[in-house]
């Protein structure tokens, strides 16, 4: 893979494939989803073949999303982890929603937003796949009471619109910062981008004499033995 | 039956609109299965199979007289046998026949997710319409009697219809044709109560101080209802619920959650836009540049 001189490679290929397997696998399952949960939207349906095909399908792509997600948590977890400076940043999130980034905290390779996207979706996932296994009637329905097979289904709704809220953010977000997008489809920023957004990170960058995504761990080491 | 029009619907799974439902001059019906006439012979059973042409794969003697245990995608109708001890020691065998109930407010019904796919008549019947069934077993979440069973081979939910081809034009349904003791009868729901008052009298006059008619208000009354010489106590009679309902679980999910989750995300898909239609978008700024050229010039520099 080859990126623009003087690029800052935000993503490498495997991360990008990782996350456009999920976040394919999130959209499908969103249409299928939504299609089962309220009448107005059962025409959804259509798009997978009509009902039982939706019907049939859908813990499919769940279990692929599951696994897919499992690849972008060990890729991402270290940098994801929640450190003092999210504090700060997120007591300073209404000048950041207003694009009046001055004074607020330097951020690392990702911002609390970010981390909040990251960790939500990582519990809601799991959550929505084991309810999810309990309602799968077709292989699953013998193993649990009906009684349990109601609790499931509830926690199955719920979770799933959590998830989808959180995904309106993160899609959002990926509009709302231009340069975004083009980080997550082709994998690389300009420093100034770098340097607006995560300032931290392009530090980091910087001194360990590294392209990107992480820091040259050989370079940090001789500079701070 | 869904060839011919019925244009009778008075309920239409995961509907906004009002299903068609001109002819509506019709009498609610009820089937009344009387338990203290019952001799438990299967007639009804083998009716329903019958007429139905339904055929369950044979299977094992598991001690019982339950034959087979438990309904089934083609089992419609089943005699449940309890042996139950009064509080002097007397042996009562009782005999039930379970089946779709018929609830006048379905939670089956209530919680499938496919249009159509269950449906209710001006009669009363709930009807499965396998064209529209997509095989979720919403249904059986749904109902507060564990009636619904969906077929693994061909993912449609099945249950009694009430003979519903049958009372369509005019007949009874198949079990109530062959019951040789006159323990199921079928008429309209007004008719059944007043008979069913009459055996409760009788069964009262005869020591059977707490017997009743089954007709639960917590689903608005059913359209199959039992007359039992234990009415206090319906959960002895094979598990039959004492006060069914749809569960608070389904209606919770099928009543508020629905119309507020789509109002969340409306809302933040809103939220969003009325932030870049005032906000406007992050765009890095040429200071940004300069500023990170500099610091990458810096680091290259020899130290």
């Amino acid at each position: 893979m080859t990126y623009p001189d003087g690029a800052i490679i935000r993503y490498s290929a495997a991360s990008r494939i990782n996350h456009w397997i999920t976040g394919g696998c999130f959209v499908l399952l969103v249409l299928s989803g939504l299609s089962m949960f309220h009448p107005m939207l059962f025409f959804l349906s259509e798009l997978f073949g009509g009902g039982q095909w939706t019907r049939a399908v859908h813990p499919w792509i769940g279990v692929v999303l599951l696994v897919s997600y499992g690849g972008l948590v060990i890729q991402f977890w270290r940098d994801e982890m929640w450190t003092r400076d999210d504090l700060e940043w997120s007591e300073a999130i209404s000048r950041v929603l207003v694009n009046e980034e001055e004074g607020v905290p330097e951020v690392a390779r990702f911002n609390a937003g970010q981390k909040f996207v990251f960790w939500a979706m990582a519990l809601l996932i799991p959550v929505l796949f084991f309810s999810g296994l309990v309602i799968w009637e077709v292989y699953f329905s013998s193993y649990t009471t009906i009684e349990q097979q109601r609790i499931a289904v509830l926690i199955h709704s719920l979770a799933a619109i959590a998830a989808i809220i959180v995904w309106i953010i993160h899609v959002y977000s990926g509009i709302w910062i231009r340069g975004a997008m083009r980080a997550m489809l082709h994998g690389y920023a300009t420093p100034g981008w770098a340097y607006r957004h995560h300032r931290k990170w392009f530090r980091r960058l910087v001194d360990t004499g590294s392209r990107g995504p992480v820091p040259n761990v050989d370079a940090s080491a001789r500079k701070h033995p | 039956m869904p060839d011919l029009q019925s244009q009778d619907y008075v309920r239409r799974s995961a509907s906004t609109l009002t299903p068609p439902s001109i002819r509506n001059h019709e009498q609610e019906v009820a089937k009344l299965i009387d338990v203290s006439r019952c001799i438990g012979c299967k007639a009804c059973q083998s009716a329903c199979m019958e007429w139905n042409n339904l055929r369950q794969d044979i299977g094992y003697f598991e001690g019982s007289y339950d034959n087979p245990m438990d309904l089934s995608p083609s089992v419609w109708t089943l005699m449940r046998f309890t042996e139950w001890e009064d509080e002097q020691g007397n042996l009562e065998w009782l005999i039930r026949k379970d089946g779709c109930m018929h609830c006048e407010d379905p939670g089956c019904l209530k919680a499938c997710p496919a249009p159509g796919a269950i449906v209710q008549y001006a009669n009363g019947i709930v009807d499965f319409v396998s064209d529209n069934c997509i095989g979720c077993g919403y249904c059986v979440k749904g109902c507060p009697f564990n009636i619904p069973r969906v077929d693994p081979v061909d993912h449609k939910s099945y249950k009694c219809t009430l003979c519903s081809d049958r009372v369509g034009v005019g007949l009874e349904p198949a079990c109530v044709k062959a019951c040789p003791t006159g323990a199921i009868m079928f008429g309209t729901k007004s008719d059944m109560t007043d008979w069913a008052g009459d055996r409760i009298k009788d069964l009262k006059s005869r020591g059977f101080e707490n017997a009743g008619l089954y007709d639960p208000p917590g689903v608005s009354g059913t359209h199959v209802m039992y007359v039992l010489h234990h009415a206090d106590k319906p959960s002895i009679y094979a598990g039959l619920p004492d006060k069914p309902h749809i569960s608070y679980l389904v209606g919770f999910w099928k009543g508020l959650i629905k119309p507020v989750a789509l109002a969340g995300l409306a809302f933040t898909a809103l939220a969003g836009f009325l932030h870049w239609i005032t906000v406007g978008p992050n765009e890095v700024q040429p200071e940004d540049e300069t500023e990170a050229r500099r610091l990458l010039n810096a680091a290259k520099e020899p130290r």
